[in-house]
């Protein structure tokens, strides 16, 4: 078991073509990942990497009965493609691409979610199932098959932390990387009962950081719904008020989105928050043995 | 990306937001002859700098003559200027802007910016004009009207007349406020701003309702399609080697202590900053080299991290998934050969191959490079260096 995908999922590429989708497609056929084809308009019957290319996002769900989008596109044109894939009927879309106008991902994300099509990202390394399906720009060896599911703002923090829990003799269920921008799809409140609900994950980490409330959200939604132990870390302890640090919505604005009230407010929902980065491995071990 | 409140009142005009008439001056010659310009007989000398709060710290001033223009012109241009958001070490104020003297009558706040948990555009107003806003959320949180507006509809009527009444405005003056509020959402939407705030917005004695401050700042991400406001950046508001970074599309941010990091990731580096802290010591910066670390961009990662003369010792921390770690490790013996590097680099490589790049920052024998094996040890020995130790 797992959440969201697995070996039957799937996926088509939006921005196939590109250097960047070319190569990550790629990366993803490697790890078993059911790539079906891609889109890239104008480039429609070509083929790519051995798989057909299609026009349009409907063309594509018609003929592969994909389901899943990972999309490549550049900043600018990330809205159309998500919403493209919406009108197309895909469930879910995996934006990778950073960079995207704030206004556009407000559109884009009501709109998919008036046609019941889930986002994850932008602005994030994707959706790793291990074993079975890796869905975005992670190193797919990091995930040894386990028991900890991990939801995680940041990319490398969410190898860094697979990676602590797999040295401890541990292994991932699934991996979701939920992006750094100040409108996200998927978080944490939608994915913790996913991971509740999953019988293989006995665990949770969660990686927040500093900008926003979903953290804090995510504190109240687990002190009510959550039985399963949880291990956090939140970033930017350090980080001075009034700066982004590196991802578009990690900011402390006025005094809000602080990563000591985000800690005090999981630590008092029963989380294991840890202070460093790197006892995140440990906490879980710990947890574990504590079950 | 910020702007000046200058440039801010010049985009709100052309959306008819009500304004007084300015002008920009750089000496205080120019600014009396803004003065003389503009005409009347009281005057407003508003230093410009990016950040809230001039009033109290003495950059806003009040000349009844063109004579006391010229002398709080001389004051201000050129002061340190210090506010609760320069921080101590203050601002150096280059320009003032010199305005039309309000007949206030009542001072409101207004604002919009992006409210994350709704995804939509939330704006608010309140009763308190000219204190800062997070003191009202603060205190009195019931004195603050917010209405969140769904892009979808636009603003409409109801938004501007909840506001409206809420702040009290007596019933002849609803519409020029709902108008007033409605030009401003499209300045807004129109601009890609991410946050707009008029504090104080004023009622003058005759009655008009006008933007007597005004504060913007912008997505960066949409700046590429915003090229009016791209212009209005102002370089010289910003950290000299956060700029200089930039250009390389590095992501740094100086800090105040002496450990500096250069990590790839955004959330791995300000995970990096707090095990420094959580080892003892003080970060010197947030460093994102970003996906790539080979040796252009990891030399000049040195470079810049080396100009804070803070820097008593290096934390390199990467975590190689794509990007593997014995090219990495090449990366740093090239960039130390690009640039000089004279305090102790502590090098913590993991993930791809991270074993071959051990071997490889073994055998190139650099006497102040120091392998870590994990973050932790990595942290701790970047602490320890920076100590002397
Ligand atoms: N043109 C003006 N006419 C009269 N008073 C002004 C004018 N501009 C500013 N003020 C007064 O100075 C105060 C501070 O100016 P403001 O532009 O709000 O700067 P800051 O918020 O940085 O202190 C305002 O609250 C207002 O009372
Ligand atoms: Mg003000």
């Amino acid at each position: 078991m797992s959440i969201l995908v697995n070996k039957d999922t799937k996926v088509i590429v939006q921005g196939f073509t590109g250097k960047e989708g070319s190569f990550h497609a790629e990366q993803c056929l490697a790890y078993g990942t059911k790539i079906m084809g891609g889109v890239t308009p104008g480039k429609g019957g070509q083929e790519h990497l051995g798989l057909p290319v299609f026009n349009t996002v409907r063309d594509a769900v018609l003929a592969t009965g994909a389901t899943v989008s990972m999309i490549f596109v550049p900043p600018a044109f990330v809205s159309d493609a998500v919403m493209e894939a919406a009108d197309a009927g895909i469930t879910m879309a995996v934006i990778i691409t950073e960079g995207a106008p704030v206004k556009d991902m407000m559109y884009a994300k009501a709109y998919a979610t008036k046609k019941d099509m889930m986002t994850i990202g932008p602005n994030c390394p994707g959706i790793i199932t291990a074993d079975e399906c890796k869905i975005g720009i992670m190193p797919g060896f990091i995930f040894k098959k386990g028991n900890i599911g991990l939801i995680s703002k940041s990319g490398t923090l969410t190898y860094e932390s697979a990676n602590q829990v797999v040295k401890e003799g541990f292994g991932i269920t699934t991996a979701v990387g939920i992006g750094g921008d100040p409108i996200i799809g998927l978080s944490y409140k939608q994915l913790l009962p996913m991971f509740e609900a999953d019988p293989e994950t006995k665990a949770i980490v969660m990686i927040g950081e500093i900008g926003g409330d979903l953290e804090i959200q995510a504190a109240a939604y687990i002190k009510e719904h959550i039985t399963k132990p949880v291990v956090a870390f939140i970033a930017g302890q350090t980080a001075p008020e009034g700066k982004r640090m590196g991802h578009a919505g990690a900011i402390i604005s006025g005094g809000a989105g602080t990563a000591a009230e985000k800690m005090a407010a999981l630590t008092a929902a029963g989380v294991t928050v840890v202070v460093s980065p790197a006892d995140i491995g440990k906490a879980v071990a710990q947890v574990m043995k504590n079950l | 990306m910020n702007i000046h409140e200058y440039q801010a009142k010049e985009l709100f005009a052309k959306y008819n937001v009500p304004t007084l008439r300015g002008h920009i001056a750089f000496t205080a010659e120019e600014a009396v002859k803004a003065a003389q310009e503009l005409g009347g007989s009281i005057w407003v000398v508003k230093a410009q700098i990016h950040a809230g709060g001039r009033g109290l710290g003495g950059g806003v001033k009040l000349a009844r003559s063109t004579g006391e223009v010229r002398e709080v012109a001389q004051q201000i241009i050129g002061m340190n200027l210090v506010t609760h958001q320069t921080g101590p070490e203050g601002k150096l104020v280059q320009k003032v802007y010199v305005e039309e003297g309000a007949d206030i009558q009542k001072e409101y706040y207004l604002g919009i910016l992006l409210d994350r948990a709704r995804e939509m555009p939330i704006m608010m107003a309140s009763t308190e004009g000219g204190m800062a806003i997070e003191d009202v959320a603060h205190n009195s949180p019931e004195k603050i009207i917010k209405v969140e507006i769904d892009p979808i509809t636009g603003f409409q009527g109801f938004h501007g007349r909840k506001l409206a009444f809420g702040l009290g405005l007596p019933k002849e003056d609803v519409n020029t406020f709902v108008k007033f509020a409605s030009a401003l959402y499209n300045v807004y939407m129109d601009n890609d701003a991410e946050m707009i705030e008029i504090n104080p917005l004023v009622k003058t004695g005759d009655g008009r309702f006008l933007a007597l401050d005004a504060k913007m700042g912008f997505d960066n991400n949409a700046l590429y399609r915003q090229e009016h406001v791209h212009e209005m950046r102002d370089l010289s508001e910003e950290e000299p080697t956060e700029v200089e970074a930039g250009k390389f599309d590095l992501s740094y941010i100086k800090l105040d202590g002496n450990v500096g990091c250069m990590v790839n990731g955004a959330g791995l580096a300000m995970g990096t900053m707090d095990t420094i802290n959580y080892e003892g010591g003080k970060p010197a910066n947030f460093l994102d080299v970003g996906g790539s670390a080979n040796a252009t961009t990891v030399a000049k990662g040195f470079e810049i991290i080396l100009k804070d003369p803070n820097v008593k010792a290096i934390f390199v921390n990467i975590f190689g998934g794509i990007v593997r770690c014995d090219r990495v490790a090449n990366g740093i013996i090239e960039a130390t050969k690009l640039t000089n590097v004279n305090v102790p680099v502590i090098v913590r490589l993991d993930g791809t191959n991270a074993i071959e790049a051990a071997e490889i920052l073994r055998n190139a024998g650099i006497k102040n490079i120091i392998a870590a094996t994990d973050l932790a040890d990595g942290a701790k020995k970047a602490v320890a260096a920076a100590k002397g130790e």
